[in-house]
Protein backbone atom coordinates (compact mmCIF):
# COMPACT_ATOMS: atom_id res chain seq x y z
CA UNK A 1 0.00 0.00 0.00
CA UNK A 2 1.37 3.36 -1.01
CA UNK A 3 0.69 6.32 1.21
CA UNK A 4 1.56 9.79 0.04
CA UNK A 5 3.04 12.32 2.42
CA UNK A 6 -0.31 14.19 2.42
CA UNK A 7 -2.25 11.04 3.40
CA UNK A 8 0.24 10.22 6.15
CA UNK A 9 -0.10 13.71 7.63
CA UNK A 10 -3.89 13.25 7.73
CA UNK A 11 -3.69 9.72 9.17
CA UNK A 12 -1.22 10.45 11.96
CA UNK A 13 -3.47 12.70 14.09
CA UNK A 14 -6.39 10.31 13.53
CA UNK A 15 -4.28 7.41 14.79
CA UNK A 16 -3.20 9.49 17.78
CA UNK A 17 -6.85 10.21 18.67
CA UNK A 18 -7.76 6.52 18.29
CA UNK A 19 -4.86 5.53 20.56
CA UNK A 20 -6.05 8.04 23.17
CA UNK A 21 -9.42 6.30 23.16
CA UNK A 22 -7.74 2.94 23.66
CA UNK A 23 -5.82 4.34 26.62
CA UNK A 24 -8.94 5.89 28.12
CA UNK A 25 -10.65 2.50 28.21
CA UNK A 26 -14.07 1.57 26.88
CA UNK A 27 -16.73 3.83 28.36
CA UNK A 28 -19.53 1.24 28.18
CA UNK A 29 -19.01 -1.84 30.32
CA UNK A 30 -22.48 -3.29 29.77
CA UNK A 31 -23.06 -4.80 26.35
CA UNK A 32 -26.06 -3.65 24.32
CA UNK A 33 -26.53 -0.66 26.58
CA UNK A 34 -26.37 2.79 25.05
CA UNK A 35 -26.51 5.60 27.57
CA UNK A 36 -28.08 8.12 25.22
CA UNK A 37 -31.11 5.87 24.67
CA UNK A 38 -32.28 6.08 28.30
CA UNK A 39 -33.47 8.73 30.74
CA UNK A 40 -34.13 7.10 34.07
CA UNK A 41 -36.59 8.02 36.79
CA UNK A 42 -38.95 6.31 39.19
CA UNK A 43 -42.66 6.20 39.86
CA UNK A 44 -43.94 5.93 43.44
CA UNK A 45 -47.58 4.99 43.80
CA UNK A 46 -48.52 6.14 47.33
CA UNK A 47 -51.91 4.30 47.53
CA UNK A 48 -50.04 1.04 46.89
CA UNK A 49 -47.38 1.46 49.60
CA UNK A 50 -48.09 -0.75 52.63
CA UNK A 51 -45.07 0.37 54.65
CA UNK A 52 -43.44 -3.06 54.88
CA UNK A 53 -39.93 -1.65 54.50
CA UNK A 54 -38.86 -4.37 52.05
CA UNK A 55 -37.36 -1.73 49.75
CA UNK A 56 -35.17 -0.28 52.50
CA UNK A 57 -33.86 -3.73 53.50
CA UNK A 58 -33.27 -4.72 49.87
CA UNK A 59 -31.37 -1.52 49.12
CA UNK A 60 -29.14 -2.06 52.11
CA UNK A 61 -28.30 -5.62 51.02
CA UNK A 62 -27.78 -4.79 47.36
CA UNK A 63 -25.59 -1.75 47.92
CA UNK A 64 -23.86 -2.57 51.23
CA UNK A 65 -25.39 0.49 52.89
CA UNK A 66 -24.05 0.85 56.46
CA UNK A 67 -26.49 0.48 59.37
CA UNK A 68 -28.16 3.71 60.35
CA UNK A 69 -27.71 5.24 56.87
CA UNK A 70 -30.22 5.08 54.05
CA UNK A 71 -30.19 5.39 50.29
CA UNK A 72 -33.94 4.94 50.40
CA UNK A 73 -36.26 5.12 53.38
CA UNK A 74 -39.98 5.11 54.12
CA UNK A 75 -41.77 7.78 56.13
CA UNK A 76 -45.15 7.34 57.78
CA UNK A 77 -47.28 10.47 57.82
CA UNK A 78 -50.07 11.13 60.27
CA UNK A 79 -52.12 14.13 59.18
CA UNK A 80 -54.95 15.38 61.38
CA UNK A 81 -57.92 17.26 59.96
CA UNK A 82 -57.31 20.46 61.92
CA UNK A 83 -53.60 20.64 61.23
CA UNK A 84 -53.18 19.67 57.59
CA UNK A 85 -49.80 21.30 57.06
CA UNK A 86 -48.10 19.99 60.20
CA UNK A 87 -48.06 16.22 59.89
CA UNK A 88 -46.46 13.91 62.39
CA UNK A 89 -43.75 11.99 60.48
CA UNK A 90 -41.94 8.91 61.74
CA UNK A 91 -39.37 6.66 60.09
CA UNK A 92 -37.98 4.21 62.69
CA UNK A 93 -34.69 2.83 61.31
CA UNK A 94 -35.76 4.18 57.92
CA UNK A 95 -38.83 1.93 58.06
CA UNK A 96 -36.57 -1.07 57.42
CA UNK A 97 -38.40 -3.27 59.95
CA UNK A 98 -41.81 -1.84 59.18
CA UNK A 99 -43.88 0.44 61.40
CA UNK A 100 -45.73 0.00 64.70
CA UNK A 101 -49.42 -0.81 64.20
CA UNK A 102 -51.89 2.01 64.73
CA UNK A 103 -55.62 2.20 65.41
CA UNK A 104 -57.99 4.04 63.10
CA UNK A 105 -57.95 7.82 63.62
CA UNK A 106 -61.47 9.26 63.20
CA UNK A 107 -60.14 12.74 62.44
CA UNK A 108 -56.95 12.00 60.60
CA UNK A 109 -55.20 9.78 58.14
CA UNK A 110 -52.05 7.75 57.83
CA UNK A 111 -50.02 7.01 54.72
CA UNK A 112 -46.51 5.96 53.74
CA UNK A 113 -44.08 7.91 51.58
CA UNK A 114 -41.01 6.08 50.25
CA UNK A 115 -38.15 8.46 49.54
CA UNK A 116 -34.91 8.20 47.63
CA UNK A 117 -32.60 10.32 45.49
CA UNK A 118 -34.77 12.16 42.95
CA UNK A 119 -32.06 11.96 40.26
CA UNK A 120 -32.76 15.58 39.41
CA UNK A 121 -32.05 16.78 35.89
CA UNK A 122 -30.78 20.11 37.29
CA UNK A 123 -29.50 18.99 40.63
CA UNK A 124 -28.11 21.39 43.23
CA UNK A 125 -25.81 18.64 44.51
CA UNK A 126 -23.93 18.28 41.23
CA UNK A 127 -23.67 22.04 40.82
CA UNK A 128 -21.94 22.63 44.16
CA UNK A 129 -19.30 19.87 43.94
CA UNK A 130 -15.95 21.65 43.84
CA UNK A 131 -14.01 18.76 42.27
CA UNK A 132 -16.40 17.21 39.74
CA UNK A 133 -16.97 14.10 41.84
CA UNK A 134 -20.75 14.04 41.43
CA UNK A 135 -22.53 14.41 38.15
CA UNK A 136 -25.55 13.38 36.10
CA UNK A 137 -24.81 10.67 33.56
CA UNK A 138 -25.99 10.93 29.93
CA UNK A 139 -28.80 8.51 30.90
CA UNK A 140 -30.05 10.71 33.73
CA UNK A 141 -28.67 9.11 36.88
CA UNK A 142 -26.92 11.25 39.49
CA UNK A 143 -23.80 9.36 40.59
CA UNK A 144 -20.81 9.92 42.86
CA UNK A 145 -17.25 9.18 41.78
CA UNK A 146 -16.02 7.95 45.16
CA UNK A 147 -12.40 7.89 43.97
CA UNK A 148 -12.63 11.60 43.27
CA UNK A 149 -14.82 12.72 46.19
CA UNK A 150 -12.88 14.33 49.02
CA UNK A 151 -15.75 14.24 51.51
CA UNK A 152 -16.33 17.98 51.92
CA UNK A 153 -20.09 17.28 52.33
CA UNK A 154 -21.09 20.38 50.40
CA UNK A 155 -23.45 18.20 48.33
CA UNK A 156 -24.97 16.70 51.50
CA UNK A 157 -26.03 20.20 52.51
CA UNK A 158 -27.13 21.15 49.00
CA UNK A 159 -29.58 18.28 48.46
CA UNK A 160 -33.07 19.66 49.19
CA UNK A 161 -34.37 16.13 49.84
CA UNK A 162 -31.77 14.98 52.37
CA UNK A 163 -30.77 12.03 50.20
CA UNK A 164 -27.01 12.13 50.75
CA UNK A 165 -24.79 11.16 53.65
CA UNK A 166 -21.09 10.82 54.35
CA UNK A 167 -20.14 7.15 54.40
CA UNK A 168 -18.90 6.38 57.94
CA UNK A 169 -16.06 4.12 56.72
CA UNK A 170 -15.10 5.52 53.32
CA UNK A 171 -15.56 9.18 54.44
CA UNK A 172 -16.93 10.15 51.04
CA UNK A 173 -20.42 11.15 49.95
CA UNK A 174 -22.81 8.28 49.27
CA UNK A 175 -26.38 7.99 48.05
CA UNK A 176 -28.81 6.09 45.80
CA UNK A 177 -27.32 5.13 42.43
CA UNK A 178 -30.71 4.02 41.08
CA UNK A 179 -28.94 0.61 41.11
CA UNK A 180 -26.91 1.72 38.10
CA UNK A 181 -25.19 -1.68 38.03
CA UNK A 182 -28.62 -3.32 37.62
CA UNK A 183 -30.46 -1.00 35.25
CA UNK A 184 -27.56 -1.07 32.78
CA UNK A 185 -27.95 -4.87 32.66
CA UNK A 186 -31.67 -4.76 31.94
CA UNK A 187 -32.72 -5.49 35.54
CA UNK A 188 -34.86 -3.29 37.74
CA UNK A 189 -33.56 -1.69 40.94
CA UNK A 190 -33.30 -3.75 44.15
CA UNK A 191 -36.07 -1.70 45.81
CA UNK A 192 -38.46 -2.22 42.88
CA UNK A 193 -37.54 -5.92 42.74
CA UNK A 194 -38.37 -6.31 46.44
CA UNK A 195 -41.52 -4.16 46.52
CA UNK A 196 -44.43 -6.62 46.92
CA UNK A 197 -47.20 -4.30 45.72
CA UNK A 198 -45.60 -2.49 42.79
CA UNK A 199 -45.64 0.81 44.67
CA UNK A 200 -42.21 1.52 43.20
CA UNK A 201 -41.63 1.29 39.46
CA UNK A 202 -38.43 2.04 37.60
CA UNK A 203 -39.20 4.32 34.66
CA UNK A 204 -37.30 4.98 31.45
CA UNK A 205 -38.63 8.23 30.05
CA UNK A 206 -36.84 7.79 26.72
CA UNK A 207 -38.43 4.39 26.11
CA UNK A 208 -41.71 5.03 24.27
CA UNK A 209 -43.01 1.60 25.35
CA UNK A 210 -42.47 2.25 29.07
CA UNK A 211 -45.85 2.25 30.90
CA UNK A 212 -44.72 5.43 32.71
CA UNK A 213 -45.96 7.53 29.77
CA UNK A 214 -49.51 6.19 29.97
CA UNK A 215 -49.42 6.52 33.77
CA UNK A 216 -48.26 10.14 33.71
CA UNK A 217 -50.98 10.96 31.17
CA UNK A 218 -53.81 9.49 33.22
CA UNK A 219 -52.85 10.24 36.84
CA UNK A 220 -52.37 13.38 38.93
CA UNK A 221 -48.64 13.00 39.54
CA UNK A 222 -46.36 15.31 41.51
CA UNK A 223 -42.69 15.64 42.27
CA UNK A 224 -41.29 16.70 45.65
CA UNK A 225 -40.47 20.41 46.12
CA UNK A 226 -41.25 21.52 42.55
CA UNK A 227 -40.56 25.11 43.65
CA UNK A 228 -36.86 24.22 43.91
CA UNK A 229 -36.74 23.70 40.11
CA UNK A 230 -34.51 20.68 40.52
CA UNK A 231 -36.02 18.71 37.65
CA UNK A 232 -36.72 15.78 40.00
CA UNK A 233 -37.46 12.51 38.21
CA UNK A 234 -39.10 10.58 41.04
CA UNK A 235 -42.82 10.93 40.34
CA UNK A 236 -45.36 10.50 43.14
CA UNK A 237 -48.92 9.42 42.45
CA UNK A 238 -51.52 10.36 45.07
CA UNK A 239 -49.12 12.50 47.08
CA UNK A 240 -50.70 14.45 49.93
CA UNK A 241 -50.10 18.20 50.13
CA UNK A 242 -48.62 17.83 53.61
CA UNK A 243 -45.58 15.93 52.31
CA UNK A 244 -42.39 17.97 52.24
CA UNK B 1 20.19 54.38 22.40
CA UNK B 2 20.18 51.98 25.30
CA UNK B 3 17.87 53.07 28.10
CA UNK B 4 18.03 49.65 29.89
CA UNK B 5 21.21 48.07 31.11
CA UNK B 6 21.69 44.72 32.83
CA UNK B 7 18.53 43.16 31.31
CA UNK B 8 19.77 39.62 32.06
CA UNK B 9 17.69 39.27 35.23
CA UNK B 10 14.52 40.04 33.24
CA UNK B 11 15.28 37.24 30.82
CA UNK B 12 16.03 34.87 33.69
CA UNK B 13 12.71 35.77 35.28
CA UNK B 14 10.89 35.27 31.97
CA UNK B 15 12.66 31.93 31.56
CA UNK B 16 11.61 30.81 35.04
CA UNK B 17 8.04 31.84 34.27
CA UNK B 18 8.00 29.80 31.06
CA UNK B 19 9.48 26.75 32.83
CA UNK B 20 6.98 27.12 35.68
CA UNK B 21 4.07 27.32 33.26
CA UNK B 22 5.26 24.25 31.36
CA UNK B 23 5.74 22.36 34.63
CA UNK B 24 2.21 23.30 35.73
CA UNK B 25 0.63 22.00 32.53
CA UNK B 26 2.89 18.93 32.55
CA UNK B 27 1.93 17.96 36.10
CA UNK B 28 -1.72 18.76 35.40
CA UNK B 29 -1.73 16.53 32.31
CA UNK B 30 -0.17 13.76 34.40
CA UNK B 31 -2.60 13.92 37.31
CA UNK B 32 -5.93 14.68 35.59
CA UNK B 33 -7.43 11.29 34.60
CA UNK B 34 -7.65 10.53 30.89
CA UNK B 35 -11.41 10.21 30.88
CA UNK B 36 -12.03 13.49 32.75
CA UNK B 37 -14.24 15.64 30.57
CA UNK B 38 -15.36 12.77 28.35
CA UNK B 39 -19.04 13.52 29.05
CA UNK B 40 -18.79 16.59 31.28
CA UNK B 41 -16.85 17.99 34.22
CA UNK B 42 -16.23 14.59 35.76
CA UNK B 43 -14.28 11.35 35.24
CA UNK B 44 -16.03 9.44 32.42
CA UNK B 45 -14.66 6.10 33.61
CA UNK B 46 -16.56 6.52 36.90
CA UNK B 47 -19.70 5.43 35.00
CA UNK B 48 -18.55 1.93 33.91
CA UNK B 49 -16.91 1.51 37.35
CA UNK B 50 -20.30 2.12 38.94
CA UNK B 51 -21.97 -0.27 36.49
CA UNK B 52 -19.50 -3.01 37.49
CA UNK B 53 -20.79 -3.16 41.10
CA UNK B 54 -21.66 -6.80 41.97
CA UNK B 55 -25.29 -7.97 42.04
CA UNK B 56 -27.00 -9.40 45.12
CA UNK B 57 -30.57 -9.68 43.83
CA UNK B 58 -30.71 -11.95 40.78
CA UNK B 59 -34.05 -10.60 39.55
CA UNK B 60 -37.24 -12.62 39.04
CA UNK B 61 -36.36 -13.40 35.40
CA UNK B 62 -33.42 -15.47 36.62
CA UNK B 63 -35.64 -17.39 39.12
CA UNK B 64 -38.28 -18.13 36.52
CA UNK B 65 -35.85 -19.79 34.10
CA UNK B 66 -35.45 -22.77 36.48
CA UNK B 67 -38.44 -22.63 38.88
CA UNK B 68 -41.10 -22.79 36.17
CA UNK B 69 -43.47 -24.83 38.39
CA UNK B 70 -43.54 -22.17 41.10
CA UNK B 71 -43.92 -19.49 38.47
CA UNK B 72 -47.01 -21.32 37.11
CA UNK B 73 -48.50 -21.63 40.62
CA UNK B 74 -47.80 -18.01 41.40
CA UNK B 75 -48.96 -16.28 38.24
CA UNK B 76 -52.70 -16.93 38.74
CA UNK B 77 -52.75 -16.08 42.45
CA UNK B 78 -52.83 -12.93 44.56
CA UNK B 79 -49.05 -13.01 44.86
CA UNK B 80 -48.48 -12.88 41.10
CA UNK B 81 -46.96 -9.41 41.36
CA UNK B 82 -44.71 -10.27 44.30
CA UNK B 83 -41.22 -11.05 43.03
CA UNK B 84 -39.43 -14.13 44.40
CA UNK B 85 -36.71 -12.21 46.20
CA UNK B 86 -39.22 -9.95 47.97
CA UNK B 87 -39.74 -12.87 50.39
CA UNK B 88 -36.74 -15.13 49.74
CA UNK B 89 -34.14 -12.36 49.95
CA UNK B 90 -31.19 -11.67 47.64
CA UNK B 91 -30.22 -14.89 45.81
CA UNK B 92 -27.74 -13.96 43.09
CA UNK B 93 -25.25 -16.48 44.53
CA UNK B 94 -27.87 -19.24 44.33
CA UNK B 95 -28.72 -18.19 40.76
CA UNK B 96 -25.04 -18.46 39.78
CA UNK B 97 -24.52 -21.74 41.64
CA UNK B 98 -27.80 -23.63 42.29
CA UNK B 99 -26.00 -25.97 44.73
CA UNK B 100 -25.97 -23.11 47.26
CA UNK B 101 -29.06 -23.71 49.41
CA UNK B 102 -31.04 -20.49 49.73
CA UNK B 103 -32.94 -21.73 52.79
CA UNK B 104 -36.60 -21.05 53.43
CA UNK B 105 -38.09 -17.87 54.87
CA UNK B 106 -39.61 -18.09 58.37
CA UNK B 107 -43.38 -17.69 57.99
CA UNK B 108 -43.66 -16.60 61.63
CA UNK B 109 -42.11 -13.23 60.73
CA UNK B 110 -42.45 -13.14 56.94
CA UNK B 111 -46.21 -12.87 56.36
CA UNK B 112 -47.02 -10.38 59.11
CA UNK B 113 -44.39 -8.02 57.79
CA UNK B 114 -46.90 -7.08 55.11
CA UNK B 115 -50.22 -8.47 56.40
CA UNK B 116 -50.26 -7.43 60.09
CA UNK B 117 -53.29 -5.18 60.55
CA UNK B 118 -52.59 -1.47 60.90
CA UNK B 119 -54.84 1.51 60.15
CA UNK B 120 -51.83 3.10 58.45
CA UNK B 121 -51.94 0.56 55.64
CA UNK B 122 -54.21 1.23 52.66
CA UNK B 123 -57.72 -0.23 53.02
CA UNK B 124 -57.51 -2.31 49.83
CA UNK B 125 -54.64 -4.35 51.23
CA UNK B 126 -55.59 -7.66 52.98
CA UNK B 127 -54.66 -7.45 56.67
CA UNK B 128 -55.12 -9.73 59.66
CA UNK B 129 -54.76 -9.45 63.40
CA UNK B 130 -52.15 -12.20 63.81
CA UNK B 131 -53.19 -12.97 67.42
CA UNK B 132 -56.86 -13.71 66.68
CA UNK B 133 -56.67 -14.78 63.04
CA UNK B 134 -54.83 -18.07 63.48
CA UNK B 135 -54.20 -18.54 67.22
CA UNK B 136 -50.55 -19.28 66.63
CA UNK B 137 -51.05 -21.75 63.77
CA UNK B 138 -48.37 -21.06 61.12
CA UNK B 139 -49.74 -19.16 58.09
CA UNK B 140 -48.65 -21.83 55.60
CA UNK B 141 -50.81 -24.50 57.30
CA UNK B 142 -53.76 -23.08 55.37
CA UNK B 143 -52.24 -20.65 52.86
CA UNK B 144 -49.77 -21.81 50.24
CA UNK B 145 -47.49 -18.75 50.05
CA UNK B 146 -47.10 -18.91 46.26
CA UNK B 147 -50.88 -18.90 45.80
CA UNK B 148 -52.35 -17.90 49.17
CA UNK B 149 -56.06 -18.46 48.50
CA UNK B 150 -57.54 -21.06 50.90
CA UNK B 151 -57.87 -24.39 49.12
CA UNK B 152 -54.75 -24.01 47.02
CA UNK B 153 -53.00 -26.20 49.63
CA UNK B 154 -50.72 -25.45 52.55
CA UNK B 155 -46.94 -25.50 53.00
CA UNK B 156 -44.44 -25.56 50.08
Amino acid sequence: MNITRRQLLILLPAAAIAWEHVLAGTPESAPNYTMTEHWWGMLIDIPKCIGCGNCVAACQKENDVPDGFFRTWVERYHVTDWNLTNPEVISPDGGKEGFPAVKEDENGKYFFVPKLCNHCADSPCTQVCPVGATFITPDGVVLIDQKYCMGCAYCVQACPYGCRYIHPVKHVADKCTLCYHRITKGLTTACCEACPTGARQLADLKNPKDPIHEFLKTHPVQILKPQMATGAKVFYNGLDGSVR
Amino acid sequence: MRSFKDTGHLFRLAGLFVIGTLLFFGIRAYFVPKSFGQYGHYRGNAIPEMAAHPLHFAGHQACETCHTDIFQTKKTGKHAGVNCEACHGPLEKHAQDPSIDPGKPDVATLCIRCHAASAARPKWFPQVDAATHANGVPCNTCHQPHNPVIGAGGSK
